[in-house]
């Protein structure tokens, strides 16, 4: 890649976000609603557009920015099971993320340098690996819910099982390919076991440990909003779900938003941890 | 008569046949002894299985017949001391050349504390060179400077045996020559013992004792042993205006270029593998 000028490309960033925008409002004022002969007692009971028969109009993009401040001002109320704020949410789905996560990391990065060191661990756990990494996380929604019997710890329990299998096959992967030279020298250093594993094989396969911890919680993300569309309840997947059934488009539209935001954000915070154990050979 | 301080017992290296392909001797009837304090060089063609005798001597190949005994006992597996110079340095990259360093006191010293080690670290990157370049990690810095870090880890276990495979191989003709002279001051102070594997002439002669030639493999073995009778101290600068030093340096290149072939395929009657014939070329001059 050339080197890139920074307030060049920033600028264009911005012209793009301006066209997309101006589009947005064009088209989302156009498109008017319908208006026909309604009955005002009707229309009091299940709302105006409803009553009209039509659709209710796509949100401008001044009623989004207008809602994503109300939201912003006030993110933490709560008001009943059904009405609580967006950063509420978030903080529901992000403590599932991280906990099922951390479970995940736990229990891979172990498993994978047993694997990785071990031919023989490797030769026995590949078929169940190679049989369960393909499965949709959201299919083991119904046993877990079957097994565990609350829907708060099934959320967890599929964010675990979907993010343990590139942090399992990268550690494994890393801890196989450490160079024989580095090996040969902690042999040659009488280095026990665990010195070995701690001070030569665990800095080595570092950055594609790292580089699976940075998939998985990219997956992580991705699952835990499906999830909780369908175990409900709580947490930002719960939240547009029942922004849909209130048919408010420019909540369900900050949401996207935020979404967006916090898994750039946790990607993020997985890429500097990923450059600061990473080495130049 | 006495053991020498490392002894080679009749060792060889076999590989069992395979589908298709006959069982291979690399090299066998290998025995050769190194007394306390010498210096021998091992030279012969590729593929005669150099480094892997080098590597049963490390105690890091395992896969051979025969027997190496080191101060009186047979080794099993590596050890502290031995150390090792790895032709391709082999330093652990996410570390400063200090950190590789201590890593290898740590290793002797596991009970030194921070400020110790550290110590010890500096008295090595003074005395390989490395003065100003000891928080650097080994990507920032030049082969014959990696290559220095890797002699200074290995000393810094205080071994009693140093082993190095073909160190400078890697180098430029001028660093190569500087590194020589180091190392070649460095195991006169120390008294170390020491085994070097190499491709270079001249590199043999200036450092070592005697001088082992192996055949061509497969089957490579022991042909000859060349003491090198040259007076030392020997530096990069004189040893080529020494009286026998180009007999000596002839003889070997003769070796190479065809006896170590010739001799491959027979062996004359009266070689003894377990009493190579010395010959001392510089002496007839």
């Amino acid at each position: 890649m050339r080197a890139t000028r920074p307030f060049a490309s920033l600028a264009l960033s911005a012209l793009i976000l301006t066209v997309l925008v101006a589009f947005w409002q064009i088209a989302s004022s156009s498109g008017a609603s319908q208006t026909g002969p309604v009955d005002a007692e009707y229309a009091a009971l299940v709302g105006a557009a409803a009553a009209a028969g039509g659709q209710s109009p796509f949100p401008s993009p001044a009623e989004v920015g207008t809602r994503m401040l109300e939201h912003l001002a006030d993110p933490f109320y709560v008001r009943g099971t059904n009405d609580q704020g967006i950063g509420i949410q978030l903080a529901y789905s992000l403590g599932r993320v991280l906990a099922g996560y951390a479970l995940a990391a736990l229990l891979a990065i172990p498993l994978g340098f047993a694997i990785g060191m071990s031919p023989l661990m490797y030769g026995a756990l590949n078929p169940f690996i190679q049989v369960l990494r393909p499965i949709s996380p959201l299919a083991w929604m119904p046993l877990a819910l079957y097994t565990i019997r609350d829907s708060g710890a099934s959320s967890i329990f599929v964010i675990f099982i979907c993010s343990i299998w590139p942090m399992l096959l990268n550690t494994a992967f890393g801890v196989a390919s450490v160079r024989r030279e580095w090996l040969n020298v902690a042999r040659t250093l009488e280095c026990g076991r665990l010195r070995t594993a701690l001070h030569v094989i665990l800095p080595a396969a570092a950055p594609t440990i790292m580089t699976g911890m940075r998939i998985s919680i990219g997956i992580a993300w991705l699952v835990i909003v499906a999830a909780e569309m369908l175990v409900g309840g709580t947490g930002i997947g719960y939240f547009v779900w029942n922004q849909w059934n209130n048919l408010s488009l420019a909540d369900i539209i900050t949401a996207i938003l935020v979404i967006g935001i916090v898994g750039m954000t946790l990607d993020q915070a997985l890429a500097v941890a990923t450059r600061a154990v990473a080495y130049q050979d | 008569m006495r053991r020498p301080f490392v002894s080679v017992e009749g060792i060889a290296r076999r590989f069992p046949a395979t589908r298709g392909a006959p069982p291979q001797t690399v090299f066998e009837d290998v025995w050769f002894g190194i007394q306390e304090g010498e210096f021998v060089c091992l030279i012969g063609h590729s593929g005669c299985g150099k480094t892997t005798i080098l590597n049963i001597l490390a105690g890091l190949d395992r896969d051979y017949e025969g027997a190496v005994v080191v101060g009186g006992r047979e080794i099993d597996g590596p050890s502290l001391d031995r150390a090792v110079i790895f032709q391709s340095h082999a330093l652990l990259p996410w570390l400063t050349a200090e950190a590789n360093i201590a890593f290898a006191i740590r290793s002797r010293h596991p009970g030194w504390g921070r400020a110790r080690v550290a110590e010890a670290c500096r008295s090595w990157i003074d005395l390989v060179g490395l003065t100003g370049a000891a928080s650097k990690r080994p990507a920032q810095l030049s082969g014959g400077m990696k290559q220095r870090v890797g002699i200074a880890r290995a000393l810094a276990v205080e071994p009693k045996i140093l082993l190095m495979d073909e160190p400078f191989s890697a180098l430029d003709a001028l660093t190569r020559g500087t590194l020589q002279e180091e190392v070649n001051r460095i195991v006169a102070e120390t008294k170390l013992t020491a085994f070097m594997i190499t491709h270079d002439v001249d590199e043999a002669i200036l450092l070592a004792d005697r001088i082992l030639l192996m055949t061509n493999g497969p089957q490579a073995k022991i042909a000859e042993v060349v003491v090198n009778t040259l007076p030392r101290p020997r530096t990069r600068h004189d040893v080529h205006h020494l009286p026998g030093y180009y007999d000596l340096r002839n003889h070997i290149i003769d070796f190479l270029v065809d006896r170590s072939r010739r001799l491959a395929r027979t062996m004359p009657p009266e070689w003894n593998p377990r009493r190579v014939p010395e010959v001392r070329p510089a002496l007839a001059a």
